[in-house]
């Protein structure tokens, strides 16, 4: 049947099975609106920014591990959607974002609303597409939700010039796409695999890394299998909160700058990383020349790029975590001994003892690792947690009981302040059996705070649990711990009052400054139908600990620091 | 070190912007980049010399492979390499030296105008490199080199 290109986005979409568009109009797209508007097989969701719009579909896509769907006019509409784009891109989410451009004859003239942007995109996508011809429409979206999902999963751009959705073609949508010029590497080599096995075998203080390539491969399972079968320790990353569950005993815990103390101690004690879709970030590592220094390195992902890019791998093997793990799991039943390991289990252990993350409780004033911790006893698995960028987000990582892999979405590559409101709200649209929980700062929830209009337009009763300090917490920590504390710019005590202005978008504010306040908020948040924002008024000065100063070694982590201004703060404000 | 790596890419828009892009985005050198279609078939080829280490040389491989268009990197060290160098002289020059100097790289005199005698020679880059010091002398108002080609022994 002949259509138009607009047209065509339209049937290629449900196609895809796509359930929810989240986008923002505007000329150069207008013929995909026009179509949007004529058909119901979908939902589409408008957001009140651009960026909000790429983060949702990026929320809803780290949820349900579906693609994500965005729509963006040209010009400024796009270039409001490149964070979006990066956030996804470094945490390697599988997002089509659609975009409209110029008419074709206008390319390149500077015309009205007018940027290159493919230009822009090429280094934040997988991959992205300009479309020419009404007639390559329907492959390219075909190959685009192929790209997005196939290998290493990422973000993928489809910029359509308005005269493309107004011609007319015959619309055929392929049943598969073949690319000679991209076949990931699925299976794992087998002589690499029995190699490795050998090295586990050999292995006395072994340790498992676990990274966000174990929740995109839907690796969770056989990680979990392979942890308590072996009965090797284990670290995970920020993105691989979930997979091996908060009350696991072989999880040491998070790694890195804001690790815990065992898991650090462990990597930097270890003879064998084993790393399970990793990436060996810098905020893991600390200093590189220190890092795992005794260790060999088993490095199973599935981007040849990220072995050997900065720690060598010695057994490299390239594949889909899951399908490696498949191949791996009866070798490992039949020649690995758990008790091999007993004697790094019973150091990790005493590492543990010696110093699990802790806080001081106050009565006095709350203190943000207590919300987190009692948010998680009440809610636990019933919600998916997003979390923006700073304090909040490591405090969330560390005492949140996350208990399943896609339970936690948080910017971990780009470190994107404004992503947790509209993650949520992807969240929402995803799981809607889910509590939508998005614990922010009060820094960044500003960055997206109309979203609670779009929240409350489509009734995504996403609770934001705001940890307000007063600060830009995270770089305030620094500027006290490395910069003599002088507060340069970091000092938010000029606020909105945010519960009218919740409430003046139609959402239910609360602010809580005791503990009996909090959960009797957080209970009442629960039960509404519309977005919800409780201000948490925190301690000041509370930081975030351990933590390992920037290019540093893991063993010197930190595990205590004594503030001196944090008593005199104690009545806040 | 040097290194020449020749990668076949899909002949599409913005392929060489993604190659380009790659190499300045993560510090990558380009000493050099030549790319033409390869005739009858629906890939170009592009021959970029670079510098570094052996680190970053698979890295690069690596990198230009994960690159949806790129078909194939050829990173042999076994190849046959040309790079054509093309120099303007004034014309008061000996047109027998710089003749003479030109047939050494396998070159000769292509053209002669009432100002200038343009000069080309062909041979491995670091030879072109010779070449271009011992025409020093004879005053070149312009050199243009063509970046380096190489094919498999």
């Amino acid at each position: 049947m002949k259509m138009t290109g607009a047209k065509i986005v339209i049937e290629s979409m449900i196609k895809e099975n796509v359930e929810v568009v989240f986008g923002y109009p505007g000329g150069a797209i207008m013929n995909v609106y026009d179509e949007i508007y004529k058909q119901d097989s979908f939902q589409h969701i408008l957001t009140r920014h651009e960026q909000a719009a790429v983060h949702a579909a990026d929320g809803y896509a780290r949820a349900t591990g579906k693609v994500g769907v965005a729509f963006l006019t040209s010009g400024p509409g796009f270039t409001n959607g490149v964070t979006g784009l990066a956030t996804a891109y470094t945490d390697s989410i599988p997002l089509v974002v659609i975009s409209g451009q110029v008419p074709s004859g206008l390319i390149g003239t500077d015309a009205f609303q007018e940027i290159d942007a493919v230009g822009i995109s090429r280094p934040c996508t997988k991959h992205n597409f300009l479309v020419k011809d009404v007639k390559d429409l329907a492959y390219i979206i075909k190959e685009a939700f192929y790209l997005a999902q196939s290998g290493r999963p990422g973000p993928v751009h489809i910029d359509i010039p308005k005269d493309v959705t107004a011609a007319m073609t015959e619309f055929v949508y392929p049943n598969e796409v073949d690319l000679k010029t991209y076949k990931p590497t699925i299976k794992g080599n087998k002589r690499q695999i029995k190699k490795a096995i050998q090295a586990i075998n050999e292995a006395k203080k072994p340790l498992v890394y676990v990274g966000g390539g174990a929740v995109l491969s839907n690796a969770g399972e056989l990680v979990r299998e392979f942890v308590e079968f072996t009965q090797i320790p284990a670290v995970e990353t920020l993105m691989a909160k979930g997979v091996l569950g908060h009350y696991n005993p072989l999880n040491l815990g998070m790694v890195g700058m804001h690790g815990t103390y065992a898991a650090n101690m462990a990597m930097a004690e270890t003879d064998l990383v084993i790393s399970f879709g990793a990436r060996f970030d810098d905020r893991v590592t600390g200093k590189l020349s220190e890092f795992a220094k005794n260790a060999k390195v088993i490095h199973i992902d599935i981007d040849p790029t990220s072995i050997s890019k900065l720690v060598h791998a010695d057994y490299p093997i390239v594949g889909d975590l899951k399908r490696v793990l498949e191949d791996m799991m009866p070798l490992v039943k039949a020649e690995i001994n758990p008790e091999n390991y007993e004697y790094f289990r019973s150091i990790v252990k005493r590492y543990n003892e010696l110093h699990p993350l802790s806080y001081h409780d106050s009565d006095e004033v709350l203190k943000p690792q207590w919300v987190i911790a009692k948010t998680g006893e009440i809610l636990g698995d019933k919600a998916v947690v997003s979390t923006d960028v700073g304090q909040h987000q490591m405090w969330t990582a560390q005492y949140y009981p996350f208990s399943f892999p896609r339970q936690f979405v948080t910017s971990g590559g780009l470190g994107t302040m404004g992503f947790g409101f509209p993650a949520a709200m992807g969240v929402k649209r995803g799981m809607l059996d889910k509590v939508s929980i998005n614990f922010s700062g009060d820094g960044s929830i500003l960055m997206n705070i109309q979203e609670f209009v779009t929240a409350y337009e489509y009734k995504l009763p996403v609770i934001n649990i705001v940890l307000n300090n007063n600060y830009l917490g995270m770089v305030r920590q620094w500027q006290t711990m490395f910069y003599d504390d002088r507060l340069a710019e970091t000092d938010l005590s000029v606020q909105p009052d945010f519960v009218a202005l919740v409430e003046a978008c139609g959402g239910k504010g609360y602010r809580v400054k005791t503990k009996e306040e909090f959960v009797s908020a957080l209970n009442d948040a629960v039960k509404q139908n519309v977005p919800v924002f409780i201000d948490v008024i925190i301690d000041r000065r509370e930081i975030v600990l351990p933590m390992v100063p920037a290019g540093e070694s893991l063993a010197n982590t930190i595990v205590e620091y004594k503030d001196p201004k944090q008593l005199e703060n104690k009545d806040n404000k | 070190m040097r290194k020449v790596i020749s990668v076949m890419v899909e002949n599409e828009h913005g392929v060489l912007a993604r190659i380009v892009n790659l190499f300045a985005g993560r510090g990558y050198n380009i000493e050099s980049l030549t790319v033409a279609p390869i005739p009858e078939s629906e890939y170009s080829r592009m021959t970029i010399v670079t510098e570094g280490d052996p680190e970053i040389f698979e890295q690069i491989a690596k990198q230009l492979n994960k690159l949806i268009p790129v078909y194939k990197v050829i990173e042999s060290d076994n190849f046959i390499e040309k790079e054509m160098a093309m120099v303007k002289f004034p014309i008061e020059n000996s047109l027998s030296d710089i003749d003479a100097l030109a047939r050494c790289y396998n070159g000769s005199i292509s053209n002669i105008s009432e100002d200038f005698i343009v000069v080309t020679v062909l041979d491995r880059a670091a030879r072109i490199d010779n070449f271009l010091k011992g025409i020093k002398k004879f005053n070149p108002i312009e050199i243009v080199r063509s970046g380096v080609s190489v094919i498999d022994r």
